[in-house]
């Protein structure tokens, strides 16, 4: 009776304090919306995060965007020639990029690369007391600290995205036209024909701002939150790519549902 | 403008229901440099962080400059900690800046100074630390002595009247410790500003304090100039003066009969 009581207590005990952490972590997120006036102002600090979130992630971004586009193409052939429509190879790539591909694998890199690192950083700011010190030089470090690095990097996301699926659609052309040899008219303009402003790419980026909030927020927040211990920072930094891998499916699949259901 | 800098009356603080402090009566005159000693453990740091401001007192009064600090809000808090300058225990040097950026930081955040003026300044408290040549280095290329006389720099920047140190001695070498000392006495005098030190280091602090206050499981079990300090027979002063291992306090964590734990009892 009494170990069934103890575990019952102990669920409930854990569920009062994942809903008290989502309400710090809400709570976190307007305070750091609430500070950004300064981000503005002072726009160099932003532009500095938008270089190593944004900059620094262009290498692991360009190059796998390449080779998912390079993958499409290889696997797509395939797929269209059984039907002998392999001229739409072109419209496969882009659509796939552009509305799924693009946002999605760009967003979990983008996770794993500078989710991370922010959460790191910030996570070893605090247990060094530099956060602290800062408070006591009456600076608040939700205005100069975390409310730059989100901007940077929710401004830098789409960006990321759209790059992405550009290398993409490039790894789809050189290997269906170049190395297979599918027609490059068809290609080009099958794709132009296919691909809607509003519909594809708009959407697309739509996306990928939400996955940038998410994944920035998620991180920032680990990052502030993290124990000040090595232990506790290397959890937080754990705990951000995990989290956001799966805000960033989960969000997708309602976003998708919302943007597309009438295709 | 009263001669005391910090006025603390019966003051109580607790973690949640553990009480921390309890009626601790301090007080901190203009240009003295004060000294909070003790175990560790004791409450020494908790003490620094309420007139720091990081924490509330959870009952009596603690003035800082005339400034009671139970009722700040945030931003009356901020403007309050603009006169104050404060020393991490290992500097908490921003690490992704240079020597002469982290100098120049509360500058740049609070004045509109021109860059031209910011340089002087910063270039002027570098020199009284001893490092105006260090401007350029980063944080990882300095030692431990050298990060902190670099926070300390940053802390005296925008010219406070009163600077907090969180155990400034700890981990440093005798001639990097004797330096510490001596800046922290040399600025208070020069700038005359109210030092307010957290160690336990006692021989380095009986040499350059005024007053010191020995804080012992929350409560101010003994004060006095390091003179009186010296002399008194009080069993934990004598104790902790002296590095005793027995005393009042004991060298022993609570724990059962030795005898009866070993199950050697008959």
């Amino acid at each position: 009776m009494n170990s069934l009581l103890d575990s019952l207590r102990g669920i409930g005990a854990r569920v009062i304090d994942s809903i008290w952490r989502m309400g710090v972590a809400t709570r976190f997120f307007l305070m750091t919306l609430l500070q950004s006036g300064q981000s503005f102002r002072r726009f160099h600090l932003v532009i500095r995060e938008i270089y190593s979130a944004g900059v620094l992630s262009l290498i692991i971004i360009l190059v796998s965007g390449l080779f998912v586009g390079m993958v499409l193409g290889l696997q797509g052939y395939e797929t269209l020639q059984t039907y002998g429509s392999e001229e739409a190879l072109g419209v496969l790539v882009s659509l796939s990029l552009v509305r799924e591909l693009g946002p999605v694998v760009a967003a979990l890199l983008f996770a794993s690369r500078a989710g991370s690192a922010i959460t790191a950083e910030i996570g070893l700011m605090k247990a060094t007391e530099q956060l602290a010190a800062m408070e006591m030089m009456a600076v608040d470090p939700v205005a100069r600290v975390v409310a730059p690095r989100f901007w940077g990097a929710v401004i830098s996301m789409p960006i990321l995205a759209a790059l992405f699926s550009a290398m993409g659609i490039l790894g789809g052309y050189l290997v269906g036209v170049v190395l297979i040899g599918v027609d490059e008219g068809a290609f080009w303009s099958q794709m132009q024909a296919a691909v809607d402003f509003r519909e594809d790419i708009l959407n697309g980026v739509l996306k990928s701002v939400v996955f940038g909030v998410a994944v920035t927020a998620i991180a920032l927040f680990e990052g502030y939150d993290a124990p000040p211990t090595a232990e506790g920072v290397s959890r937080a930094t754990t705990r951000t790519v995990v989290t956001s891998s799966l805000a960033i499916l989960g969000l997708d699949f309602i976003l998708t549902a919302f943007m597309f259901r009438g295709v | 403008m009263s001669d005391n800098l910090i006025e603390i009356h019966d003051l109580s603080f607790a973690y949640g229901k553990r009480l921390v402090l309890k009626g601790i009566d301090l007080t901190a005159r203009r240009g003295q440099v004060i000294a909070i000693m003790g175990i560790s453990g004791g409450g020494k740091t908790t003490l620094l962080r309420l007139i720091g401001g990081s924490l509330k007192p959870t009952s009596g009064v603690l003035k800082v400059d005339g400034v009671d600090m139970s009722g700040l809000d945030r931003d009356a808090l901020y403007q309050l900690r603009r006169r104050m300058g404060m020393l991490f225990q290992f500097g908490a040097l921003f690490t992704d800046m240079s020597v002469f950026d982290n100098v120049a930081f509360p500058l740049r955040e609070h004045t509109d100074l021109p860059e031209e003026m910011v340089r002087d300044l910063v270039l002027m408290k570098l020199n009284a630390v001893g490092l105006r040549g260090a401007h350029d280095l980063m944080p990882s290329e300095l030692s431990g002595g050298m990060a902190r006389r670099v926070a300390l720099a940053r802390a005296i920047a925008l010219e406070p009247s009163l600077i907090l140190y969180d155990e400034p001695f700890a981990g440093l070498d005798p001639i990097s410790l004797g330096v510490t000392g001596n800046l922290i006495r040399r600025l208070t005098d020069t700038l005359g500003v109210t030092s307010i030190v957290v160690t336990h280091d006692i021989q380095e602090s009986l040499r350059m304090v005024d007053y010191v206050y020995f804080v012992s499981e929350g409560v101010i079990a003994a004060q006095g100039t390091p003179d009186e300090l010296r002399a008194s027979t009080e069993p934990f002063v004598h104790q902790f003066v002296h590095g005793e291992e027995n005393g009042p306090v004991p060298f022993h964590y609570p724990a059962p009969p030795y005898a009866d734990e070993l199950e050697l009892a008959a």
